[in-house]
């Protein structure tokens, strides 16, 4: 009896603490129904009026743009980094974990130290680099570094997940007279599957959240994506845009949900292991 | 006995197999070509042009000029918005990364337990992570809290607490690292009488201090890098009264809004030694208590 009773209370803890962590979230979906109005004056979760006024309202354009056209332009750039990083990072990735080369531990230690070094220091140089390109305003500066393995997190992802495939199997492989890209292709790429979806999810849902190189590169309306689109709302003063803002902000948030909800055991998994063996 | 104390990054850099078969090494070059270039042409290339860039006075359009320390010795002895800036940053760092630890690790302790709820649990709790930065949320921010953002120490409590929302990524490394420990430790000091409190120091709080001191770090840099939330929260100001002026939206507003490339270069440097020497820091302190299993002292 006294087991049942501290199961239900944990429960209960359980809840009391995750329903003010959710408020925000829940909150947001209800608000994109209220009038601008309403959603100045009170933090209430329910409306008390339910309208479609403010996603009607996204029919309109923003900045000459339909907002459609920014859904488009961050789906691309997310894809585009997401199936970026999975090509570069598991190249590399099989070469740390299973080949031999010169100043390799030297190499995946400096590799291992890029990913604590914030993105910001090294943003000046990098846009220098890409005016003198012609890159500026396009999406090349966002996903042509993912091209060249810049995601080091993901790479020691995918060198924790090589690790644990059994030798033996490459072994038998070179013994078939496979060479390593045989190998690579045939035995270890199908084996991480997990390590490459979960990089793929991550990728693009951080890149589909970027705000700061997104807004560093893209200027004009029809290239910016949504989280820009977001920004062009946030100087205005005018109570009758926050409701379309938060629709806006809502809808932009639905495909993290639905790719979270869809494989949330694999993205808390392996972001969990990716810190145990650090 | 000898505790060994490696740094936890140097584990991950296993011995290179044996070479059985005579392959060319040079395949692993192939392999690694991407991400040289990469290492090449976007980071250690850069590095080098920005420490240069840092010594001159440079707007993008025409060549940079050199002007020795000037902007070293501008940013750190007349500018007042830069040392405003570094007092935020601080201020934030200090405040919200042992809050979200703290929240993180008693977090983790509770739903610590067999349940079938508590893969659900989990993920709920690591929901606000995957949601945080984005700007949809910065900007649910900036209307719940909207009476707190004309208030230069509530702006700041705003943004801490948008980064402790988010302790959920933090929490699911503890949650790992605590299903590591074999339960015989606790029944073993359950027997000896100790309570859950000692058992918690002298069990859980040693044997989880590689993944306290993973976080620890991981945290503290995260912490640094926070830009979204003060941008959005604060109008791009990082305002009111410099109290949301995040070191990182000052380098934004020098680099990309008034074009001095050449002073945000020296921010730039100034912010990797500055984080270079906490992680130094925090690495020294770490032999006094981070112990890895395996060297039992």
């Amino acid at each position: 009896m006294t087991g049942r009773l501290r199961l239900a209370g944990w429960h209960l803890a359980v809840a009391l603490l995750l329903i003010p962590l959710l408020y925000p979230i829940a909150w947001l979906a209800f608000a994109s129904f209220k009038s601008g109005s309403e959603i100045v004056q009170s933090l209430a979760l329910l409306p008390q009026e339910y309208i479609l006024d403010n996603y009607r309202a996204l029919s309109d354009d923003l900045a000459g743009v339909p907002v459609w056209q920014f859904f488009v332009n961050s789906t691309v750039v997310a894809t585009g980094c997401a199936i970026a990083n999975i090509a570069s990072c598991s190249l590399a990735a099989y070469a740390f974990a299973r080949l031999r080369f010169r100043l390799r531990g030297v190499l995946f230690a400096f590799t291992l130290a890029t990913i604590m070094l914030p993105v910001h220091i090294i943003t000046i140089p990098q846009y220098s680099l890409f005016q003198k390109l012609g890159m500026v305003d396009t999406f090349w500066p966002l996903i042509l570094p993912k091209l060249l393995a810049t995601d080091a997190f993901f790479i020691f992802l995918m060198v924790q997940f090589m690790r644990t495939i059994p030798r033996e199997l490459d072994e038998a492989a070179r013994l078939d007279g496979c060479g390593s890209i045989r190998i690579f292709r045939s035995v270890v790429l199908p084996l991480v599957r997990p390590a490459l979806v979960t990089t793929a999810i991550f990728t693009f849902i951080w890149t589909w959240n970027d705000f700061f190189t997104q807004l560093i590169y893209l200027s004009s309306p029809e290239n910016l994506t949504l989280p820009l689109a977001l920004r062009l709302f946030i100087d205005t003063t005018d109570h009758n845009a926050f409701g379309p803002m938060l629709a806006l902000s809502a809808l932009a948030i639905v495909p993290i949900l639905l790719f979270f909800a869809a494989f949330q055991r694999l993205l808390v998994e392996g972001f969990a292991t990716s810190g145990l063996k650090g | 006995m000898t505790t060994v104390l490696e740094r936890p990054r140097a584990t991950s850099a296993a011995s290179p197999p044996k070479r059985r078969y005579g392959e060319r090494p040079s395949i692993a070059y192939l392999f690694l070509s991407p991400w040289a270039a990469g290492a090449v042409l976007l980071t250690l290339g850069p590095m080098l042009w920005l420490l240069y860039l840092s010594f001159t006075e440079y707007d993008l359009f025409t060549a940079p000029r050199w002007v020795g320390l000037d902007n070293y010795v501008r940013m750190l002895t007349v500018d007042p918005h830069f040392w405003n800036a570094v007092r935020a940053t601080a201020k934030f760092v200090l405040i919200s990364v042992p809050v979200q630890l703290v929240a993180a690790l008693g977090v983790a302790i509770l739903i610590n337990r067999h349940s079938r709820m508590q893969g659900f649990y989990r993920s709920a709790f690591y929901a606000p992570s995957l949601l945080g930065a984005s700007v949809s949320v910065a900007l649910v921010w900036r209307v719940i809290f909207h009476d707190w953002i004309g208030h230069p120490d509530r702006a700041l409590l705003a943004l801490v607490l948008l980064a402790v929302w988010q302790f959920g990524a933090p929490m699911v490394i503890f949650l790992a690292g605590l299903q590591q420990i074999p339960q015989e430790y606790y029944d073993a000091a359950a027997v000896d009488g100790a309570g859950p409190w000692r058992a918690f120091l002298k069990i859980t709080v040693p044997m989880l201090s590689p993944v306290i001191f993973f976080n620890l770090v991981l945290d503290t840099i995260r912490a640094f890098q926070v830009f979204t939330g003060a941008y959005v929260v604060s109008n791009g100001t990082g305002g009111p009264s410099d109290s949301t002026l995040f070191y990182t939206l000052y380098l934004y507003e020098k680099g990309f809004v008034e074009f001095k490339m050449g002073y945000a270069s020296a921010m730039s440097w100034f912010l990797l030694l500055v984080i270079a020497l906490i992680t130094g820091l925090l690495f020294r302190t770490a032999k006094g208590w981070v112990f890895y299993s395996g060297d039992e002292s």
